[in-house]
C-alpha cells in the first residue's frame, strides 16, 4: 500500500480527476494549500503597491492506492497536471502502514478500493 | 451656554439660506416635492448597479468575482462620462436626427440642460439628465452576465460604449425621447414605464448574442462549479429589490399617485414572481432553493418594470405570476434545450421577463390607474397588445442585429475571448492582478 500525494496548479484538477477516473482510481481527498517552490507567481497589486506573493496557491491531493496502482496513479496525476510550465507541481509516493474502513471496520488491501 | 451653543449653528443656517434667497434666482417651473422624490430615486438606481455586482457576483466561481465586480463599476464610471458627453442628448434631444433613429446632438456637453423644470416634469432638468444617466449605467451592466467569466475586459469597456451609443440611446430615443414616425414607439402609445423594452429586453437580447459570439466557458455545462456565495447573490437581489423603486416608482418623475401605484405594483408583482418559482420548485424537485426564489423575484421586477404604471395591484398579482412560470421554464428547459452558455441567465430573466412584462402591460393595464389612460386586452382594448408587440419586436430586431455586429466588430479590433489559460486560471487575477479570497495571512 502507498500513499500518494500530489501538489498541482489549482486549474488543472478537473484534468487530473478525469485522468484518475479513467484509471479507475475514484478515491481522492482534495485541499486547497499555498505553496513556494521555483515558480514566480502571478504578481497581485494593491493600491499600485505591487506584491509578488512568494506563496502560490496549489491544490493538494491525497490518494491511498494498493501496489498495482501506483504507477497507473502517477501517471494520470502527470498527464492531467502537465503544461511543461515551472510549477507544474510534485508528486511524492510514500509507504502506507495500515489503512481501516471505520464503517466495516474491513482493514488493509481490502480497505483501500 | 448649553441651549446657546445648539441653537447658535441654526441661527448661522437661517442667516445663510436667507442670504441665497436674496442673492440667487431661484429656477422656475420646480415642484420641492417632486425634486426630492426624483434626488432620492436617483440615488436609489445608482445602488441597483453594485447590488447587481453582488448578485452576479456570488453566482461566478470565486476566481472570477472581482471581474464582476469591475465590470459593474466600469460601467458606473464609464457610462457615466458617456452619457453626460453625448449619450444624453442622442436619446432625448427633442429633435430627431436619422429618420427619427437618434436625437441629434443639441444637448451635446449638457448643452442647454439647465437648472428648471419643465421638457420632463417640475424637477430641474440636470436631474432627470442624472436620473436616466442611472439607467444607463445599469443596462449595459446588465449585460455582462451572459459573458462573465470568459471576457476580456479591454473588449468589454470597447463593447460597452459603442452599445450605449448605439443600441441603448436610439432605442431610449424611440420610445422615451420623442421619436416621431417610423422609430416613433412611445408616440404608438406603447406602455412602457420604466424600462421593459429599453432596459430589460434591450439587454436580454444583447446577452444572448453575446453568448453565441463568444461561445461556452470551458467546461459547461457539466463542470461548471455551483455558485461560490450565494449570500452574496441573495444580498445582490435583495439591493435590486430596493433600488428598484426608485426605478419604477422614479419614472413617474413626480411625487404623485403615479409614483405610489408603480412603488406598490413593483413590491407586489416582485413577491408574486419569487413565490410563483418557488413554489415550482418545490413541486418539481421537492425542494424550494434559495438560488431559485431570488431569481424568481428578479423576474418579477423585470416583468412590472413596463407595466408599472399601467396595471393595478391585482393585475401585478398576475404580471409577476405570470414571469416567476415563463422564466422558470425558459431558464430550467428552454436554454438547456438549446444549450448555449448564457452564463447568468441575463436573456432567460431579463429577456423572457422583459418581453412576457411589456405583453403583460397591454393586458392589464387599466385607466383606473392614476396618470395612465390606456386600458390592456382585459379592459376591452385588444389593439394594445399589437402595440406592444410592435415595440418588443423593434427593440429585439435592432439591439440584436446591431449587438450582434459591435462584438464581431470589437473582436477584430481588440479581442472580446480570454484566452484558455486566462480563463483558467481566472480573470481577477489575469485581468486585474488581485485575488478576492486569501487562503492563508
Amino acid at each position: 500500500m502507498k500513499y500518494i500525494v500530489a501538489i498541482i496548479q489549482p486549474d488543472r484538477l478537473h484534468e487530473v480527476m478525469d485522468e484518475l477516473d479513467k484509471q479507475d482510481v475514484h478515491l481522492v481527498t482534495v485541499t486547497e494549500v499555498m505553496g513556494h517552490g521555483r515558480q514566480k507567481g502571478q504578481a497581485q497589486v494593491y493600491r499600485g503597491h505591487k506584491e509578488a506573493g512568494r506563496l502560490l496557491r496549489k491544490v493538494k491531493l491525497e490518494i491511498a492506492v494498493n501496489d498495482d496502482f501506483v504507477k497507473k496513479t502517477v501517471a494520470a496525476i502527470t498527464t492531467g497536471a502537465r503544461t511543461e510550465q515551472i510549477g507544474d507541481g510534485k508528486i511524492f509516493v510514500l509507504p502506507l502502514e495500515g489503512c481501516t474502513r471505520i464503517r466495516t471496520g474491513e482493514a488493509g488491501a481490502m480497505a483501500i478500493g | 451656554m448649553k441651549r446657546t451653543m445648539t441653537v447658535l449653528p441654526f441661527a448661522w443656517v437661517a442667516l445663510a439660506l436667507s442670504g441665497m434667497a436674496m442673492g440667487a434666482e431661484e429656477p422656475s417651473g420646480l415642484n420641492t416635492g417632486d425634486t426630492a422624490w426624483m434626488l432620492t430615486a436617483s440615488a436609489l438606481v445608482l445602488l441597483m448597479t453594485p447590488g447587481l455586482a453582488f448578485f452576479y457576483g456570488g453566482l461566478v466561481r470565486r476566481k472570477n468575482i472581482l471581474s464582476v465586480l469591475m465590470q459593474c463599476f466600469m460601467c458606473m464610471c464609464l457610462m457615466t462620462v458617456l452619457w453626460v458627453l453625448v449619450g444624453y442628448s442622442l436619446a432625448f434631444s427633442d429633435q430627431s436626427m436619422l429618420g427619427g433613429m437618434f436625437g441629434n446632438f443639441k444637448h451635446l456637453f449638457l448643452r442647454e440642460v439647465g437648472y428648471d423644470g419643465g421638457d420632463h416634469g417640475a424637477v430641474p432638468k440636470q436631474l432627470f439628465m442624472i436620473f436616466q444617466g442611472m439607467f444607463a449605467i445599469i443596462t449595459p451592466a446588465l449585460i455582462l452576465g451572459a459573458f462573465a467569466e470568459r471576457m476580456k475586459f479591454v473588449g468589454f469597456c470597447v463593447f460597452m460604449s459603442l452599445w450605449l451609443l448605439l443600441v441603448y440611446c436610439p432605442v431610449c430615443h424611440w420610445v422615451w425621447g420623442g421619436a416621431t414616425g417610423f422609430f416613433g414607439l412611445g408616440n404608438d402609445g406603447a406602455l412602457d414605464f420604466a424600462g421593459g423594452t429599453v432596459v430589460h429586453i434591450n439587454a436580454g437580447i444583447a446577452a444572448l448574442m453575446a453568448a453565441f459570439v463568444l461561445g461556452k466557458r470551458q467546461g459547461y455545462p457539466e463542470r461548471i462549479s455551483p455558485p461560490h456565495n450565494l449570500p452574496f447573490a441573495v444580498l445582490g437581489a435583495g439591493l435590486l429589490w430596493f433600488g428598484w423603486f426608485g426605478f419604477n416608482a422614479g419614472s413617474a418623475v413626480a411625487s404623485n399617485a403615479s409614483a405610489a401605484n408603480a412603488f406598490v405594483v413593483t413590491h407586489v408583482a416582485t413577491a408574486a414572481a419569487g413565490l410563483t418559482w418557488s413554489i415550482i420548485e418545490w413541486i418539481r424537485n421537492k425542494k424550494p432553493t434559495v438560488l431559485g426564489m431570488i431569481t424568481g423575484a428578479v423576474a418579477g421586477l423585470v416583468a412590472i418594470t413596463p407595466a408599472s404604471g399601467s396595471v393595478n395591484t391585482m393585475g401585478a398579482l398576475g404580471v409577476g405570476a405570470g414571469a416567476g412560470l415563463i422564466c422558470y421554464i425558459f431558464v430550467a428547459a428552454v436554454k438547456p434545450a438549446f444549450g448555449y452558455d448564457d452564463s447568468l441567465d441575463v436573456f432567460g430573466v431579463h429577456g423572457v421577463g422583459g418581453i412576457w412584462g411589456a405583453i403583460a402591460a397591454g393586458l392589464w393595464a387599466t385607466d383606473l390607474v392614476p396618470g395612465n389612460d390606456t386600458n390592456g386586452l382585459f379592459y376591452g382594448n385588444a389593439g394594445q397588445v399589437a402595440i406592444q408587440i410592435k415595440a418588443v419586436v423593434y427593440t429585439l430586431i435592432w439591439s440584436g442585429v446591431v449587438s450582434l455586429v459591435l462584438f464581431k466588430l470589437v473582436d477584430v479590433i481588440v479581442g472580446i475571448k480570454a484566452d484558455d489559460h486566462e480563463e483558467r486560471v481566472g480573470l481577477d487575477l489575469t485581468e486585474h492582478a488581485e485575488a478576492a479570497y486569501t487562503v492563508v495571512d
